[in-house]
């Protein structure tokens, strides 16, 4: 044992047993935290073969950064090759001193192994792993390097605004950063002394002078483990705590854990699994549109994580889920926004008496058709599909004709989920008593509420799904006109539920749709979104004119939408016809 | 005495002296758009509360700019914020906003 000890080992050993330490204490507290749903799941899943797709999902995403390569290529190089790359340093320096010291060893000799090991044939393909350290080695520095380059030039790595960290995060950043060098040059002087290096090293060390290295040497190795030291204490704290955290998250979702209404250990969890890379800030229309900085979903995690949340900031968010659609971790940043909405003290009782009397009708056999408060707004679109119903011979029942109970979607993501509750029971109520067998919606708001927070025992169809069905089963028939057309996907539609392909399809078949630089998932938020309430009239108007600019770039005929809010918002704005989706089919029916 | 829905109201006195001004000066504060307001009554006439019952946003923060509290806050109550009030606002108020903020400010007036 003692031939594997030098002093210089003890701020890396010190390290590990704090970090170790740490990280268990923190886990089991958020453990504690989880409520008795999220501790059932986890028990009742932890031995299933969920774990083998949890294990494929942390290789391709917590080493590999999959979903950050299809971002940017560099991006992900350089994500990968850190993660990776030190992950492979680790398991191929564990190998290497397995093979080459036979019987008890302590855990550090792989880390500095070429200090205790000097013997360049101490086993039989030693020289093939001292190569292949060296190439590894070769990757993690190439990756330190473009971390480098990006913390000066960020466009190279397609991010335009990069994120602003705390001083604790650059200090663990810049112990990170040395750490590689530092093993770079340790090994090197230790290869001119030893002739035990590898391509690199021993390339390296050959331009050393005898001396020198002989000199160097040990505060080499010192500051190496002092670096490693440094970033394993500092990393339960830091930003850092990502690389264990991510991992562990990856384990719970696919048991079947998820975010609840209120905050919970799978919180915590999540509040340190971000990374802090920075992805969301180019994306937030706050950001991008209004140059707004520290609302975004980085720096509101942040400020919880530290326990230092701002009212303002959990309220400024446009909630149209742009965020969360690019997080590489994927994180459900907009339930953890809605966490901090929670009005406690103003959520109590409401006065909804008023609905009490509703009656639901009588309506077996046929749908029910639930405009949507802001469909009222927008008379052509409830017009249309109720003439889309009448073509179709379809028997319907018009929910919300003449009086209008909210989908109690726009309480809820405002965080008063009581009051949105009594609504949602109402509605629900109504929906049972009257006996229909599908809900069709026209609003996308309403459709996240029916589909996500509402309990149906129906079918919930959105109109563009709807329209969809009828299409492609022959019962309606549209003409194809020669009008050129984009579609501009609804957040709450396209993001909040993944409808992309009904609406597609269905244009596809009257019209010629031309593609835009942000469709589906990419597509950009009206700024009229219910999400936010503090920005003002102004503001939006700035977010709704980048996101019409981007839709006129191609110079269509007509604007198609599925959502009557951005109808109602874009339609001020420009000459271009903007029709809903329902519209235009109605338009195009053959009689 | 017919009833045609609507009766003449009596006559009031605002006693300028004894109106709490500060917290419409703290609403103005929070919801600066509500400056702009020229109590058209779009906002109420579009309402999907008003629909139901005699909820009417427009008295309500009229009464508040007033400073004639009494009962707005329980009355604020039945509406579901579903934001068509903000949509047509031809002054762009953000009414969403206003609401939360009347509830806020006069919920902590009156726990004091």
């Amino acid at each position: 044992m003692s031939n594997y000890f030098s002093p210089f080992v003890l701020p890396f050993l010190i390290g590990v047993i704090a970090l170790i330490t740490i990280c268990i204490i923190k886990y089991i507290r958020w453990y504690k935290q989880f409520n008795r749903v999220q501790k059932t799941l986890l028990l009742k899943n932890i031995l299933s073969w969920k774990f083998l797709s949890a294990i494929w999902e942390t290789v391709w995403e917590a080493l590999f950064h999959r979903k950050v390569f299809k971002r940017n290529f560099l991006l992900g190089y350089m994500h990968s090759s850190i993660a990776l790359g030190w992950f492979l340093l680790i398991l191929v320096g564990a190998v290497e001193t397995e093979l080459a010291v036979n019987g008890p060893k302590p855990f550090w000799t792989g880390i500095f192994y070429r200090y205790f090991i000097h013997d360049p044939q101490a086993f039989k393909h030693a020289a093939f792993f001292a190569h292949l350290m060296d190439f590894i080695l070769l990757y993690v520095l190439s990756g330190v390097i473009l971390a480098y380059i990006k913390s000066i030039y960020s466009r190279l790595f397609g991010m335009k605004k990069t994120s602003k960290h705390v001083v604790f995060d650059r200090f663990t950043k810049f112990s990170l950063w040395l750490i590689f060098p530092l093993r770079l040059l340790s090994e090197s002087f230790t290869a001119t002394l030893y002739n035990n290096g590898g391509f690199l090293t021993q390339g390296l060390g050959d331009m050393i002078n005898y001396t020198v290295a002989d000199v160097l040497e040990i505060p080499a190795w010192t500051l190496y483990s002092f670096a490693l030291g440094t970033f394993f204490v500092a990393m339960p704290f830091s930003r850092y705590m990502h690389i264990f955290t991510e991992v562990i998250l990856i384990f719970l979702r696919k048991w079947g854990l998820s975010e609840n209404e209120q905050v919970s250990g799978f919180t915590m969890y999540e509040l340190s699994a971000c990374s802090r890379c920075g992805i969301c800030i180019d994306n937030c229309p706050l950001y991008k549109d209004l140059q707004l900085q520290g609302v975004q979903s980085i720096y509101f995690l942040r400020d919880l994580r530290y326990k230092r949340p701002k009212e303002e900031i959990a309220d400024n968010c446009l909630m149209c889920n742009r965020c969360m659609a690019e997080c590489p971790v994927g994180l459900d940043l907009m339930t953890i926004r809605r966490q901090m909405r929670n009005k406690k003290e103003l959520d109590t009782e409401s006065n909804y008496k008023y609905i009490d009397n509703l009656q639901a009708f009588n309506s077996i056999g046929r749908v029910v058709y639930f405009a949507g408060c802001m469909s009222h707004l927008t008379p052509g679109i409830v017009d249309a599909m109720l003439n889309i119903f009448d073509k179709v011979n379809q028997k319907y029942w018009f929910m919300d004709k003449d009086k209008t109970i909210c989908c109690g979607r726009p309480l809820w993501q405002q965080g008063f989920s009581i009051q949105a509750s009594e609504l949602r029971r109402k509605n629900t109520q109504l929906i049972k008593q009257s006996g229909v067998n599908m809900l069709v919606t026209s609003c996308p708001i309403c459709y996240q509420s029916f589909k996500k927070e509402y309990n149906l025992p129906i079918q919930v169809m959105h109109h563009t799904e709807y329209i969809h069905g009828l299409i492609k089963s022959g019962q309606l028939k549209v003409r194809k006109d020669d009008l050129k057309v984009v579609y501009h996907d609804p957040c709450e539609l396209g993001r909040g539920c993944g409808i992309y392909q009904a609406p597609r399809q269905i244009l596809k078949s009257i019209t010629t749709l031309l593609k835009t630089k942000n469709e589906k998932d990419k597509s950009l938020c009206c700024g009229y979104n219910l999400g936010n309430t503090v920005i003002s009239l102004e503001q939006q108007t700035k977010i709704r004119n980048a996101a019409m600019d981007s839709l006129l770039s191609k110079h269509p005929d007509l604007i198609v939408t599925a959502c009557p809010r951005y109808k109602k918002s874009f339609q001020r704005a420009t000459d271009c016809n903007v029709k809903d989706i329902a519209e235009l089919v109605k338009e195009n029916m053959i009689l | 005495m017919t009833n045609f829905g609507f009766k003449i109201s009596n006559t009031r006195v605002i006693h300028l002296d004894e109106c709490k001004m500060e917290l419409v000066r703290k609403l103005y504060k929070e919801e600066p758009s509500f400056k702009r307001c020229i109590s058209c009554g779009a906002c109420a006439a579009t309402c999907s509360a008003r629909q139901f019952t005699d909820f009417n946003i427009r008295k309500l923060h009229t009464l508040f700019r007033r400073a004639q509290y009494e009962g707005v806050q329980q009355a604020l109550k039945a509406c579901m914020l579903c934001g068509k009030c903000t949509l047509v606002c031809p002054r762009g108020v953000n009414l969403r906003s206003l609401i939360i903020h009347m509830r806020k400010i006069l919920f902590e007036a009156n726990k004091k």
